[in-house]
């Protein structure tokens, strides 16, 4: 008798066994093609890629962008409604981090640190990162948000039921609902302009250069090129968005 | 041995033929026409973002007109920036032609939004100004010609 249940816990431990080690070496195989989950990039490689850089070294804060922005695709104007926007970092001598986008930079910024309190200071001019993987992209529960052949995020307005999902779910808070449409809104990289070979308008208006886009696919464009001859880095790396913003001489105080 | 088949199979089957080509009619009425063109979206809203209108012109439609404010730009340090940085959005004007469609800038508060001192602007990108020190009692373009900032008005 003592015999026989011994055996059968050995087989019932052996079964489970069994089982666990089949699961795990399957769901590692899973996860190696998980790629084909989240296609990075889609078929047509004729189609630019598109990649923006921002070199926070010449920004100087005018707000140029930000206003412009809100000017072409109708932004509301209240000063909590931003497609882009530029944020004021300064660095006191004891360590701590002030920061301020009073109206998102539109009015110009103030210093409000005294000189000899401050070890640096910098400006972040901030927009949506295009992620190929894009968190925003995977919450929304009716499909409205896509990735467009180009790289592009982009919200069918049609779809989108205005349930605030992907308002949370974007790490770098680029998304608001439209007050007059109920709809989630961000920035389309000026899809509209593009398609007419214009610039987005943020980078029509930068006085100094500071911000560029370009298709990350052509390896001698003027986008590669910066990438290749600076030192950049996306934000929030360890998230694994895949964005496609890349910073110049990102100060590891930016959030 | 003839196989047996209970009479609720064939009616069962009836059904969920009947049932499936519903959902097929129905579905085909329901998706929209280029859902799935790319991917699991609609593409047709990415031709809705195409047709929306532009508000900024870009500058090469200016210079169809100010060839000779672009010549003057050039020779100066505002050279890279383009027209409607300060100007504003164009396009209204370009179609119009008409003056009041278009912004004329003028004004400390407005120069100093770039020139204005901070710590956070690099020395070598931008000339800055103490707007509290700076020829108070005078307005930018008094002295200087904001399209050749260096050549001085007299």
């Amino acid at each position: 008798m003592g015999n026989e249940k011994v055996k059968s816990s050995r087989r019932k431990f052996l079964k489970s066994a069994a089982t666990l080690a089949g699961a795990t070496i399957g769901y590692t195989w899973l996860k190696s093609t998980q790629f084909l989950i989240y296609a990075a990039e889609p078929k047509d490689k004729n189609l630019p890629w598109y990649g923006i850089a921002i070199d926070i070294e010449k920004c100087i804060g005018c707000g140029s962008c930000a206003k412009s922005c809100k000017n072409e695709n109708d932004v509301p104007k209240e000063p909590f409604f931003f497609r882009t926007w530029v944020e004021q970092y300064t660095v006191r001598n004891d360590g701590s981090v002030d920061i301020v986008s009073p109206n998102g930079g539109i009015d110009g910024f103030e210093q409000r640190v005294p000189d000899e309190d401050i070890f640096k200071s910098f400006f972040v001019p901030k927009m949506c990162n295009h992620c190929a993987k894009s968190p925003c992209e995977q919450v929304c529960p009716v499909g409205a948000t896509f990735l467009s052949p180009e790289g592009i995020v982009l919200i069918d307005e049609k779809y989108c039921i205005g349930c605030r999902y992907c308002v949370q779910a974007c790490p770098y808070g680029c998304r608001f609902i439209h007050p007059v449409k109920k709809v989630a809104n961000k920035c389309t990289l000026c899809y509209h302009r593009l398609k007419k070979n214009l610039a987005p308008a943020c980078m029509e208006v930068c006085p100094t250069g500071a911000r560029m886009y370009g298709n990350l696919r052509d390896k001698d464009g003027e986008l590669v090129k910066f990438l290749k001859e600076h030192t950049t880095q996306v934000l929030r790396p360890n998230l694994n968005t895949g964005a496609k913003l890349y910073y110049n001489a990102l100060s590891s105080e930016v959030r | 041995m003839k196989l047996y088949i209970p009479p609720q199979i064939p009616r069962l089957a009836l059904a969920f033929a009947i049932f499936i080509s519903l959902f097929l009619v129905a579905r085909h009425f329901l998706v929209p026409d280029t859902f799935g063109k790319y991917g699991p979206y609609r593409a047709a809203a990415m031709d809705d973002y195409m047709s929306l209108e532009i508000h900024y012109s870009g500058q090469q439609a200016c210079f169809e007109c100010h060839q000779d404010i672009g010549d003057l730009k050039a020779q100066d340090v505002h050279s890279e920036i383009h027209c409607e940085t300060c100007h504003g959005p164009g396009q209204k004007h370009v179609i119009s032609g008409d003056a009041a469609d278009i912004l004329k800038p003028a004004g400390r508060e407005f120069c100093g939004k770039c020139h204005a001192m901070n710590a956070a602007k690099k020395k070598n990108t931008i000339n800055q100004i103490d707007l509290n020190k700076h020829n108070i009692d005078k307005n930018c373009t008094e002295c200087h010609n904001a399209h050749q900032p260096w050549e001085m008005k007299k």
